[in-house]
C-alpha cells in the first residue's frame, strides 16, 4: 500500500477571501502581517497499487477528475 | 409539458422548482440523483440546495450522480437544463458551463431580494423576459462568486451568453457583475439567484421570477 499526498490551491489569481480573513486575523494577535496567506486542501490517499508509480498514476487521474477543479485549483501530487 | 426537478442528497429547493414549474403551467416531475432516468421529461431543473454537503468544491460530487449522466448527454443533443444556485455550481463543474463559483468575496452568507438586468434573451430559459428588463428575485448562497478566465469572460460577453446582470451591487464578488450565464445553444443556463423563490406575491417578493419556467413552456410547445 502507498500513501500519496494530494495538495490543492487555488489559483494564484483567484481570491482567495478565506486566507484573506485569516491574514487579517493574525496582526489582532500580535503577530507581524504576513506577506502572503493562502488556503487550500491538503488530501492523503491509501491505494494498493502494484509500485509507487501505479500508485501515483491512479492518485494523478482521481485528482485530475474529483480531488481538484482545473478551472480554479492548482494540484499537486507526491508520495508521503 | 414536463419540467423534471433532481433531487440531490441536500437538495433544498427542489420543491419549490416543482412547485413553480406547476404555477408557470406545467407538471413537475420528481428525479432522483441516483436514478439515470429522466422518465420523459422536456426539461430538468437542478435546483438550490447543498448536495452531498457541499463536500470537497459545491457541485464536485453531485457532477458524478448518475442522473448527472444523463442530464449532460441531453443537454448535448439540446435538451433545457437550468441550473439554480447550487445547480448552477453543478452545470460549472460538469464543464456544461463554463467558469465555477467561488467564496463569496465578503465572506458573508448573503440572503436578500436581488435586482438583476436580463441580458440575452436568446436563451430557451429567458425568452418572456425583455432585454434589459429589470427583475427581483431573492439570492441566498455562500459560493456565488462567479470566476472565470478573463479570455472566457471577454469571449460570454461578446457572444451574448450573460442573461443577467446583477444591479444596485455586486453581492458576492462575482466577475463584473455576472448573475447568470448561458451555454452557445442556449439550452443550458446557469443562474445565482433564485427564480422559484419569486413565482406569488404571498411567499416572495413578487413574481418577477416565473418568466423562466415559461420561457422554456413556450420553447417546448
Amino acid at each position: 500500500m502507498y500513501r500519496i499526498v494530494v495538495d490543492v490551491m487555488l489559483k494564484p489569481e483567484i481570491l482567495d477571501p478565506q486566507g484573506q480573513a485569516v491574514a487579517n486575523a493574525l496582526p489582532t494577535l500580535g503577530f507581524a502581517p504576513p506577506v502572503g496567506l493562502r488556503i487550500g486542501r491538503h488530501v492523503e490517499l491509501d491505494l494498493e497499487a502494484a509500485d509507487p508509480q501505479d500508485a501515483l498514476a491512479q492518485a494523478d487521474r482521481m485528482a485530475g477528475t474529483l480531488l481538484s477543479n482545473p478551472v480554479i485549483e492548482d494540484v499537486s501530487v507526491r508520495l508521503a | 409539458m414536463k419540467i423534471g426537478v433532481v433531487t440531490f442528497p441536500g437538495s433544498l429547493d427542489d420543491r419549490d422548482a416543482q412547485r413553480a414549474a406547476r404555477l408557470a403551467g406545467g407538471e413537475p416531475v420528481a428525479l432522483w440523483h441516483a436514478d439515470p432516468d429522466l422518465h420523459g421529461v422536456d426539461a430538468v431543473v437542478l435546483p438550490g440546495g447543498f448536495s452531498y454537503g457541499d463536500y470537497l468544491r459545491c457541485g464536485a460530487i453531485a457532477r458524478f450522480a448518475p442522473v448527472m449522466e444523463t442530464i449532460i448527454a441531453g443537454a448535448a443533443d439540446g435538451l433545457p437544463v437550468l441550473g439554480i444556485c447550487n445547480g448552477f455550481q453543478v452545470l460549472c463543474e460538469s464543464h456544461l458551463l463554463p467558469g465555477a463559483l467561488t467564496r463569496n468575496q465578503g465572506l458573508h452568507f448573503v440572503h436578500r431580494d436581488q435586482v438583476l438586468r436580463i441580458e440575452s434573451t436568446d436563451s430557451v430559459w429567458t425568452s418572456a423576459y425583455d432585454r434589459g428588463a429589470r427583475i427581483t428575485i431573492p439570492i441566498k448562497n455562500g459560493e456565488g462568486c462567479y470566476v472565470a478566465a478573463p479570455a472566457v469572460l471577454d469571449e460570454l460577453e461578446a457572444q451574448g451568453q450573460v442573461i443577467a446582470y446583477y444591479e444596485g451591487g455586486n453581492p458576492n464578488g462575482s466577475a463584473r457583475d455576472i448573475a447568470g450565464i448561458r451555454n452557445a445553444r442556449g439550452n443550458v443556463v446557469g443562474l445565482m439567484p433564485h427564480p422559484e423563490h419569486a413565482v406569488e406575491d404571498l411567499t416572495g417578493p413578487g413574481t418577477d421570477g416565473l418568466g423562466f419556467f415559461i420561457s422554456v413552456l413556450k420553447a417546448l410547445v
